[in-house]
């Protein structure tokens, strides 16, 4: 959280109004969207602010259509977004595989609600993790940042454009119902302390906008470079190759690599006393509210807790959950799905560490700090 | 108009062409070059071409030395709206396919033109999935034995022009690659209408489509496509049952109305005016 100065103000907003703000703060000036709950705030906040700064926001037919303008606007040299829930994230799948093939930057929000299907429209969820892991066709590497609070909303909503544009790929913001509907304090740092990043330009006498280089330079259209765009599998200079082995595997290689090989600058965490922990805690976006409590819990019980909050679910920060298992016995991960991300802390302690899920879907029910207690008096015998 | 003679390869990369012999989409890029070539654009660099999937799709893309996004199947006229938005003063064209802008893309088809937005939309109808071997389209004349209606088709096909006229177009014309010229200035009209302009360009694909309706050359195709087309002021006066299976061509629309840009860019003097009254 910024420090609060002079040139800071204070505000009291919802979750996806501060993503709103982020957004054009951050430099958005396009936003396409179709209504659906949870997420409608960020369309009508967008609509009312996005005009009054020169943006555009309009909404589409479908999320289908939300996102191919998004894409279609940010080739047209915009910073662009959208904003959906569960069943609009699933529409979108086929135009985030293609946002991530042809290296478009965007910004995706899915707050999360209680799926699968319509669900409960209205109640939070977390079962979309590996949805924005894997939901796509073909080999690809997602970036998704989970927020887990209001003020939180807004600087990884700045993050996501930040990352789109110096990745040149689309962002997942991953947030869900309660963060996004609950209403905080927050703190807006004075614009020029916020590092606003933009997608590298070409010169003009570069022509390879889609390798050659881990990131390529982006033009737009109408600048006169005559650029090709597709889908298919492409050379660095966009023109397609579709029978050819190493065009292809040189070139999803590249787009993964270039996220994976930059996985510690990308992954960010929250950790707590993760070097000398007996029960370790990893947790993320509105269930990982719970883990400050527990801290306290752990001091009054004599307990040795640490945690590993998950600011970025993907790319997976393995090493740090790696090091918090080097000392603690058992880790549990608490989690609003029947288990997404244990799996992945599961694979990533490579058996140095027990791990145990605790899980809890429906009704918007939060899993309580006094439950996640329970569960770490049930499986461990450090706490009594 | 252009001073220089017409040459299609000034405005072509060098990169060899997909189409079978005697596919009607190289008509189509013909009488759409020539338009943009007498309209007197000497090269392609006002204009950013979108298109999806399936083979008119690839009239553009990669083959025009100009920018062209080629999306995912049935989107290229959401990514169109995106980049028209954003670019006003850029000349958006979409090319598909019957499949493509009709089919998987339809809504979007329909939105578009209810929204009036500045765009032309090339819909290449030859009546068949011609890229994935000959199934049924949305387009297909009933009892047309595709690979996916083995025993003819039992659906009515989708009058495209029609629909889009009703939607609110400012500008819709069908021809067929038989009426070049016609085509040609469809085109040019096309391209100088502010507001939605489609164009249906019903064409043959004797890979996929004539071999199926016993239309085994090139030539029976196009002699076919001659007989059954009526102009428009004809087939008013015709009934329903004698235009059945007729191809009715001629400019369906022409008509000023507010286009999607000059609506927003209203809507946003009024916002700005407001943020300097407060």
């Amino acid at each position: 959280m910024p420090k609060p100065s002079s040139s800071s103000t204070t505000h009291f907003w919802q979750g996806n109004q501060a993503c709103a703000e982020a957004a054009i703060t951050a430099g958005c000036r396009f936003f396409a969207g179709y209504p659906i709950t949870p997420a409608t705030e960020i369309a009508e906040h967008l609509a009312l602010k996005l005009p009054k700064t020169g943006g555009i926001a309009i909404q589409m037919e479908d999320e289908i259509a939300s996102l191919g303008a998004v894409i279609g606007a940010s080739w047209a040299g915009a910073k662009a977004m959208t904003a959906t829930s569960g069943p609009g994230f699933s529409l979108m799948q086929e135009n985030i595989g293609y946002a991530f093939m042809t290296e478009t930057p965007c910004v995706i929000v899915n707050v999360q609600r209680a799926g699968p299907s319509t669900g409960q429209a209205t109640k939070s969820g977390q079962g979309d993790v590996m949805q924005a892991r894997w939901g796509t066709h073909g080999d690809y590497a997602p970036i998704a940042l989970s927020p887990n609070s209001v003020q939180e909303m807004y600087e990884l909503t700045i993050r996501a454009f930040n990352l789109a544009e110096e990745y040149r790929t689309p962002v997942i913001l991953l947030a869900d119902e309660i963060i996004a509907h609950m209403r905080e304090n927050i703190t807006l740092p004075n614009p020029d302390e916020i590092t606003i990043v933009n997608r590298k330009k070409p010169r003009p006498e570069d022509k390879a906008f889609f390798g050659s280089q881990e990131i390529p330079p982006m033009p737009a259209v109408g600048e006169g470079f005559s650029v090709s765009v597709t889908g298919s599998t492409h050379n660095e200079y966009g023109y397609r190759f579709t029978a050819d082995q190493m065009v292809h595997q040189r070139l999803v290689k590249r787009l993964v690599d270039k996220i994976t090989n930059n996985k510690d600058k990308i992954a960010d965490v929250e950790c707590y006393n993760i070097d000398s922990c007996e029960v370790g805690l990893v947790s993320y976006g509105c269930t990982s509210r719970a883990l400050y409590e527990l801290i306290d819990f752990g001091r009054k019980e004599k307990a040795k807790i640490g945690f590993v909050r998950l600011k970025t679910l993907w790319p997976f920060p393995d090493t740090v959950i790696r090091r918090m298992a080097q000392t603690a016995e058992t880790i549990f991960v608490p989690e609003m799905n029947l288990q997404q991300i244990f799996y992945e802390v599961k694979r990533a302690v490579e058996g140095a560490a027990k791990v145990i899920p605790i899980n809890k879907i429906g009704g918007g029910e939060m899993i309580t700090p006094e439950e996640i207690l329970a569960e770490i008096k049930r499986g461990t015998k450090l706490v009594h | 108009m252009s001073t220089e003679e017409f040459s299609i390869r000034k405005y072509l990369r060098d990169v060899p062409l997909p189409f079978c012999l005697g596919c009607g989409d190289l008509t189509v890029m013909n009488c759409f070059l020539r338009a943009v070539h007498e309209l007197g654009y000497d090269d392609l660099h006002d204009f950013v071409f979108c298109s999806g999937i399936g083979c008119a799709a690839w009239i553009p893309s990669p083959h025009f030395k100009a920018d062209t996004i080629h999306t995912t199947h049935g989107r290229s006229i959401p990514v169109a709206t995106g980049v028209k938005l954003v670019r006003p003063e850029l000349n958006v064209v979409v090319f598909g396919g019957d499949g493509d802008i009709a089919g998987i893309g339809l809504s979007h088809l329909i939105h578009a033109a209810r929204r009036n937005l500045d765009i032309t939309v090339i819909m290449v109808n030859n009546m068949i999935y011609g890229m994935t071997g000959g199934q049924v389209a949305p387009t297909t004349p009933l009892r047309v034995k595709t690979t996916t209606t083995p025993y003819g088709s039992f659906e009515h096909p989708l009058d495209a022009t029609h629909l889009i006229v009703a939607a609110g177009a400012s500008y819709a014309a069908r021809w067929t690659t038989v009426h070049r010229e016609q085509m040609k200035e469809a085109m040019i009209d096309a391209l100088k209408t502010k507001g939605f302009a489609f164009i249906e360009a019903v064409s043959q694909c004797p890979t996929a489509f004539g071999r199926r309706v016993g239309l085994k050359t090139v030539g029976g195709m196009l002699t076919w496509l001659k007989e059954n087309s009526i102009p428009l002021k004809e087939a008013n006066k015709m009934t329903e049952s004698e235009l059945a299976g007729k191809i009715v061509v001629g400019e369906f629309v022409r008509r000023r109305l507010p286009t999607l840009t000059e609506t927003i860019q209203d809507v946003m003097k009024e916002a700005t005016k407001d943020v300097r009254k407060s």
